[in-house]
């Protein structure tokens, strides 16, 4: 099994992804590590087949976007939509993540040291994503299926317009978004966030988080249609 | 003897402009249900469009082409711009996105086999690609939508381009929504929702907003395919110029317009008939901003939203487009609203059923609810068996083998070796809206509205 390391401030991004759909697949790389990422966009997007991608440094927009079976670690910040719409795997963000974090992720894992920003787990559709801080406003909005662990804070209107997406929330919530509620804790809540913290590294007591899902009220649309007055 | 029955009895038959009855109708539904209409299909009322036009063809001044023996060309390509496998189509007449969800798995393959056998494009819509439209179709376009329903990193790499869809031009601004009725086990499992909910999807894309970070949008699908596959950017046709130029800016290989008469599969009547400007205007403006940024060639144009004959097609290359899209066209030749549906070879009425749905054949447009008689726009196990892709693919051939012949007639008509050599020179408008949108000259003058002055 090979390491691979590209040079961003040598090698252009189109050959490293390029490496990492073709060469990659054949099975005899184990780990490619990407230096001097100075933030660039789109680093590792698109990862079919479990290689570990390692990124020394900030990345910019969409790092680990659609990744499936592939494993990304970023030793530093990621910029918007980092592992969006992410299938199976995991990306870890050892910093801060911006906006949209882990949007739309259908699968795998998203773990995030520090905060994320606004729209944290937008449109989520069966993803994890377990946050070590705090998450800003709109997070989870419309999340349909998967779940959120945030150990920090949330922002204004918490998992807005929440489909069947559960979260868990240890801190303060600023507001709940519409439809949304605090339901009990029960003994596979506390499973479940016992599971995520232990696979994200991050050590809190289950029983301090509080749980969030959908009302479904808002399922339907409007329960009045079709009543004559 | 006089008697009352005899004096003059005055009923006033004054209809209001203002308050006319489908207006009554409007309030007295609206006071009934506290909520808006929504249905299917495109803007009913009367707008300037591509009837307004017509060709001048060839006389002393040019010469026109044999109608049978003289060749002419049409083929498309479109990607040119950025992508390493251009999409290259026989015709320049595409299958515009239409979701599984609003049409049946049956619709989905009917689409396919009649674009591959025509070298044609079809579109996945908003709730991911299906088996049956990924291998009947030769060239499948796949959207990338504000919903993000079923989107996978595998239908992105088994597609033969991406369209990122910003807006429809039935609903600039509005997310897709797909009734309760429609969103079958099936449905609700590609769009990972419950089973049965009114389903209503974001506006907005998740992971980015404006041009700029469509920019970087764009590249990662470039980076994720490779730099193979085309992108097109869609939009609904309101402030047509600038979008157009920013999604130039942003990166985009052939942009996709799509006006207000744009069909759709349930929309609120109010955004289908109020918000967005004509396809007519829509083009020119479009038009308009790739020869301002001299992409005119570069960045390919698809023009949608009220083009149902082969006319309409011509004008709308003519106008400057590289190709068409069409959505309600298709419906209709697979049976939209038609008295009659074929089962077992047999044409069998389904008058019935338009009337359960507070309807008749010619006037229908309730896709939204699931009901369609004809079985297109449904998720029902029974009604889609009125649909048979077999029957529903050979009418789409017929249709689009009728819309290619009227194009490439009118074509040598006008003296054109190849349909995309047809020009605004070959146009003149009837209508002084017409002429003002188009900014062609009025029919037998050189008044073109708001040029020169006046
Ligand atoms: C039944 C139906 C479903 C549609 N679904 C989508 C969709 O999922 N995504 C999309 O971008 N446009 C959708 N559209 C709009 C079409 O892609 C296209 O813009 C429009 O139909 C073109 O105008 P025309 O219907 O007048 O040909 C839909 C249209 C119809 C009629
Ligand atoms: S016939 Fe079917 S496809 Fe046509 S408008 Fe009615 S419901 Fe829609």
């Amino acid at each position: 099994m090979e390491r691979m390391i590209f040079d961003l401030a040598k090698t252009p991004l189109r050959a490293l992804n390029q490496f990492l759909h073709h060469d990659a697949k054949t099975g005899s790389i184990e780990k490619v590590v990407v230096l001097n990422p100075d933030g660039a966009h789109n680093i590792a997007v698109g990862l079919d087949c479990p290689v570990e991608v390692e990124v020394r440094g900030h990345a910019g927009y969409y790092a680990g976007g659609m990744n499936k079976t592939g494993s990304v670690i970023i030793h530093g910040s990621a910029g918007t939509g980092v592992a969006e719409n992410m299938m199976s795997g995991k990306v870890h963000v050892k910093g801060f993540a911006s906006n949209g974090a882990g949007a739309s992720a259908h699968g795998g894992l998203l773990v995030i040291d520090g905060d994320a920003g606004l729209r944290c787990g937008i449109s989520l559709k069966g993803g994890d994503i377990v946050v070590g801080g705090s998450v800003g406003s709109f997070s989870a909005f419309m999340a349909q299926a998967g779940r959120m662990v945030i150990c920090g804070d949330a922002g204004d209107a918490l998992g807005d317009s929440l489909y069947e997406a559960v979260l868990y929330v240890r801190g303060k919530i600023k507001s709940l978004g519409a439809d949304t509620r605090i339901e009990p804790m029960s003994e596979a809540d506390l499973a479940a966030v016992a599971d995520l913290l232990a696979q994200a590294g991050i050590e809190h007591a289950p029983n301090e988080f509080k749980r969030i899902a959908s009302r479904r009220e808002l399922y339907h649309w409007n329960a009045d249609a079709n009543q004559e007055y | 003897m006089e008697t009352k029955s005899e004096q003059f009895k005055h009923i006033s038959r004054e209809e209001s402009a203002g308050y006319d009855r489908k207006t009554l109708d409007y309030i007295r539904n609206a006071a009934a249900h506290g909520l808006y209409e929504i249905r299917g299909l495109g803007a009913k009322r009367k707008l300037p469009n591509f009837d307004d036009l017509v060709f001048l063809g060839a006389s002393l001044s040019r010469y026109p082409l044999e109608g049978y023996r003289e060749k002419c060309v049409t083929k498309t390509l479109l990607g040119t711009r950025f992508a390493k496998k251009p999409i290259e189509l026989e015709i320049p007449i595409t299958i515009a996105g239409m979701s599984f969800g609003s049409l049946s798995a049956h619709v989905k393959e009917s689409l396919g086999r009649a674009a591959s056998e025509l070298g044609t494009s079809t579109t996945t819509g908003d709730g991911g690609m299906t088996q049956e439209e990924r291998r009947s179709s030769k060239t499948l376009v796949y959207q990338c939508l504000p919903s993000r329903y079923g989107f996978n990193p595998d239908d992105v790499r088994r597609a033969d381009a991406i369209e990122v869809v910003i807006g429809q031009g039935a609903k600039p601004g509005g997310g897709g929504m797909l009734l309760g009725q429609k969103v079958s086990p099936r449905v609700a499992k590609m769009r990972t929702l419950p089973e049965g909910i009114d389903q209503r999807s974001a506006c907005r894309h998740p992971d980015w907003t404006g041009p700029d970070d469509l920019a970087i949008k764009i590249q990662e699908l470039r980076e994720m395919t490779d730099w193979e596959k085309p992108i097109y950017v869609k939009v609904g046709a309101t402030r047509t110029f600038h979008d157009v130029k920013l999604a130039v800016h942003s990166g985009a290989d052939v942009i996709v317009v799509d006006g207000m008469q744009g069909g759709t599969a349930a929309t609120q009547t109010c955004f289908i008939e109020h918000i967005g400007i004509p396809t007519l205007a829509a083009v020119r403006q479009a038009v308009d901003a790739l020869e301002d940024l001299n992409m005119k060639g570069t960045v390919q144009l698809i023009v949608s939203g009220g083009i149902r004959t082969g006319a309409d097609v011509a004008k709308a290359l003519a106008m400057g487009a590289d190709a068409v899209a069409i959505g309600q066209g298709m419906l209709v030749a697979l049976g939209c609203n038609s008295e009659s549906y074929i089962q077992n070879g047999q044409h069998l009425s389904a008058e019935a059923d338009y009337a359960a749905l507070g309807t008749a054949p010619g006037f229908c447009h309730h896709c939204h609810t699931g009901k369609c008689p004809v079985g297109i726009t449904t998720q029902d196990a029974i009604l889609e068996q009125r649909l048979q892709p077999e029957i529903g693919a050979k009418r789409l051939r017929n249709y689009l083998k009728t819309l290619n012949m009227e194009l490439t007639t009118i074509a040598r008509a006008c003296g054109k070796q190849n349909v995309h050599h047809l020009e605004r020179e070959d146009l003149v408008a009837l209508t002084i809206e017409a002429a003002a949108m188009a900014r062609l000259p009025l029919a037998g003058t050189d008044w073109v509205p708001g040029m020169a002055g006046y």
